[in-house]
């Protein structure tokens, strides 16, 4: 073995040849990666584990489209508390990982990205949720999609499903967006079904499996037949409304395989457009600072249609789609009242799909909804 | 000297036969033991940031370590640190609001009074049902636990709501002004010098003092402190009641330092979490101090290791149980090895 460690002038040789080559190669790299762009680390915080069939899975989903871009490397972290805890989440990914551009994805995470960013200049801090206001630093974004708008496509297979002419909401909170869902769910069934009425029910939490499964009992007892639930993760109540052999519509991400037979199509954020917040960020391009939008702006999804849908009704959520699309589908238009008698739009009168102020202060449910918002108007 | 060194040898034995099943745990993942290690230790202690994690983490800790570590010098097991943070840190809000007007110092001291005080209490009412009616502590602290954290949900989901969050169940926010910051220069929570300087204050009454004499006695035997005429009932009482207070004041501390107001995010398991740290430093209030920097440390490392080995962010409580289980089975190795024996007894 002791031959093995003295180096002949041969070997000495060849052995700085090959390092020599291996500089040369090293020295052409940089022009090789010229015009690729810039490697850049993504970190994604997630409150609850990312499958839950919900919120956090729909940045789950999110999170891998943008690993795919050139030149990202994708970190994740679940279970982040929404405390104090979040901002030393949020440092270490940076300080020890090299993160670029965080993405803490749940609404309870804002109040300390806007305390940490100003001290990360270099860091992209991207918020789902439409949080971002004037003041507020310039490297975080916030963005968040019109999710009324596949609930009204949901809506209208759930019309076209119907044999009972019930249907069904279970929210969680009264919150401003929950009631632009649950109206555009009722909107979209009667479209096609004016005698349609929805039992609105919320629950007052955002997870309450319990709750949402009684929810769900009861409203299939008084004859509901197809139901959409707004919760973190709706994952009871479209295995509840499948045991009790209902139609159900998803919420967040595609939740059909959790129902095979009743499964009909349901509404999905599009967080995966933060891959264009991340290109930008990469190459030094511009970005908004507050994003909203439906389909037009490619910020919401549906569902994979389930099995029971048929062909006529898929043709007719597709048409409503495009018509979203191409804006020229507004989805609160009168004649238009109230659950109450209240005239909110008359014949002919519409809002604008992109109007915020509007969208951002609706206390009212639809004619058609039965509940109330719980809220003074 | 022989005693300490016994300790440390077999607490250090533990802790290497714990990283080593971990390890095995690791291998089983199919992760590389080496390589998750060496992010445990950068995530722990490997930088100045990593340090501040650490430190935020062990200054909890350190309390509610206390919360076992002192009744156990009177003979008795207390797990219901955890508990006692939750009932600190709801009066530390109630104090903290009922407070607003006055010097924002006085509503800060206040709000650590009240909660030390509601631990105190939460605590000594085991010891008053062991005492009275011979109810076994150890349960009656865990089911107390249980019943923290649900009176905590209560409150915050009803009568001390703010309906102004929407967005989760929390109760009133203290003052702000009430809130302290950071320890200067270090970036890291009063909670910390609190800590070190109980950790210390207990260390002087259990070794020093006449009530730590006394309840050394009640621990070691408790018929012959009856016979010597010390007042059992209420040195039992005062051990629980100050290892609740220190528990309470890490609740108070939590709400004064962190958040501001009281939610389900106190019970994180800080309490739990004390236990483990108070075995490991064998009920030494000196050897709290260092054991809730290193639970501390593995603990603020969970986030890197998730991340980097995309492992389960239980990941890291494996490691504490381990550990856990590795220290009580070492209890059973005192007084084999000859070489720690006083050579006048092994003679």
């Amino acid at each position: 073995m002791a031959h093995r460690l003295r180096n002949s002038r041969r070997q000495f040789l060849a052995g700085s040849g090959n390092v020599i080559a291996a500089g040369g190669l090293a020295a052409m790299l940089p022009s090789l990666a010229r015009g690729q762009t810039k490697p850049m680390t993504v970190g994604f915080l997630y409150t609850g584990v990312r499958q839950d069939y919900g919120w956090n899975q729909a940045h789950g989903v999110a999170a891998r489209q943008i690993a795919r871009l050139d030149g990202v490397k994708l970190l994740e972290q679940e279970n982040v508390p929404e405390t104090a805890e979040s901002e030393k989440v949020m440092e270490s990914m940076i300080r020890l990982d090299g993160v670029r551009v965080l993405f803490p994805t749940s609404f309870g995470f804002w109040p300390f990205i806007v305390k940490t960013a100003p001290k990360f200049p270099e860091v992209l801090f991207v918020h789902a949720g439409g949080l971002w206001k004037d003041g507020d630093p310039k490297n975080t974004i916030g963005y968040r999609g019109y999710m009324e708008e596949p609930h009204y496509l949901s809506g209208i297979a759930a019309g076209r499903m119907s044999k009972t002419g019930k249907i069904g909401f279970i929210g969680a909170k009264p919150l401003y967006f929950i009631f632009n869902n649950c109206n555009g769910f009722i909107m979209g069934a009667r479209s096609v079904n004016p005698k349609i009425t929805c039992q609105v029910l919320i629950t007052g939490d955002w997870n309450n499996p319990v709750k949402e499964a009684e929810a769900v009992n009861s409203l299939v007892d008084q004859g509901v037949d197809v139901i959409v639930g707004n919760t973190d993760s709706p994952k009871v109540v479209i295995e509840t409304a499948e045991r009790r052999g209902i139609y159900s519509c998803g919420y967040h991400t595609d939740l059909s395989a959790l129902a095979p037979k009743g499964f009909l199509t349901g509404a999905e954020w599009n967080w995966g457009k933060g891959a264009d917040f991340v290109r930008a960020w990469q190459t030094g391009g511009a970005y908004p600072n507050l994003l909203r939008g439906g389909f037009r702006r490619d910020m919401v999804k549906l569902s994979p249609f389930g099995a029971a849908v048929p062909v006529s009704v898929r043709a007719e959520v597709m048409r409503a789609r495009q018509g979203f699309a191409d804006d020229k589908l507004a989805l609160y238009r009168g004649p238009l009242n109230d659950n109450e008698g209240n005239v909110i739009l008359k014949a002919g009168e519409s809002i604008d799909n992109e109007d915020n102020k509007f969208k951002l202060g609706v206390k009212f449910l639809v004619e058609g909804a039965i509940g109330k918002t719980g809220l003074a108007r | 000297m022989r005693e300490r060194a016994e300790a440390a040898a077999i607490t250090a034995g533990a802790l290497l036969a714990a990283l080593a099943l971990f390890a095995l745990f690791l291998l089983s993942n199919g992760r590389d033991p080496a390589a998750v290690y060496a992010v445990l230790w950068l995530g722990g202690f490997g930088a100045a940031f990593s340090w501040q994690a650490t430190l935020t983490q062990a200054a909890p800790l350190m309390l509610t370590a206390l919360c076992t570590a002192i009744p156990a010098r009177a003979g008795l097991l207390v797990i219901g640190g955890e508990g006692a943070l939750v009932a600190g840190g709801v009066f530390a809000v109630l104090a903290g609001v009922a407070a607003a007007g006055m010097p924002a110092a006085l509503g800060a001291v206040a709000t650590c009074v009240a909660g030390a005080a509601a631990g105190a209490a939460w605590i000594a009412l085991a010891g008053a049902l062991k005492h009275l009616r011979g109810v076994n502590e150890t349960i009656s602290t865990l089911l107390l636990n249980y019943m923290a954290i649900a009176v905590l949900n209560h409150l915050v989901s009803g009568p001390m709501r703010d309906p102004a969050v929407s967005l989760k169940a929390t109760s009133w926010s203290i003052p702000q002004d009430t809130m302290v910051g950071n320890l200067p220069g270090i970036g890291v929570h009063w909670g910390l010098a609190f800590g070190v300087i109980a950790c210390l204050v207990a260390f002087v009454l259990l070794k020093y003092t006449v009530f730590g004499f006394s309840i050394g006695v009640l621990g070691g035997n408790a018929r012959a402190a009856q016979l010597v005429g010390l007042p059992i009932g209420r040195l039992t009482l005062l051990a629980c009641a100050l290892g609740g207070g220190a528990a309470g004041l890490a609740g108070a501390v939590e709400i004064i330092a962190v958040h501001g107001a009281a939610s389900s995010s106190l019970a994180v398991g800080f309490g739990y979490g004390g236990i483990l740290v108070a075995f490991l430093a064998r009920q030494n209030p000196l050897a709290i101090v260092f054991f809730a920097v290193l639970v501390g440390g593995i603990s603020a490392s969970g986030g890197l290791m998730q991340r980097r080995f995309d492992l389960p962010d239980a990941a890291t409580q494996v490691l504490q149980g381990l550990i856990f289980l590795c220290v009580l089975a070492s209890n059973t190795l005192y007084g084999r090895f000859k070489c720690f024996q006083d050579r006048a007894v092994a003679a």
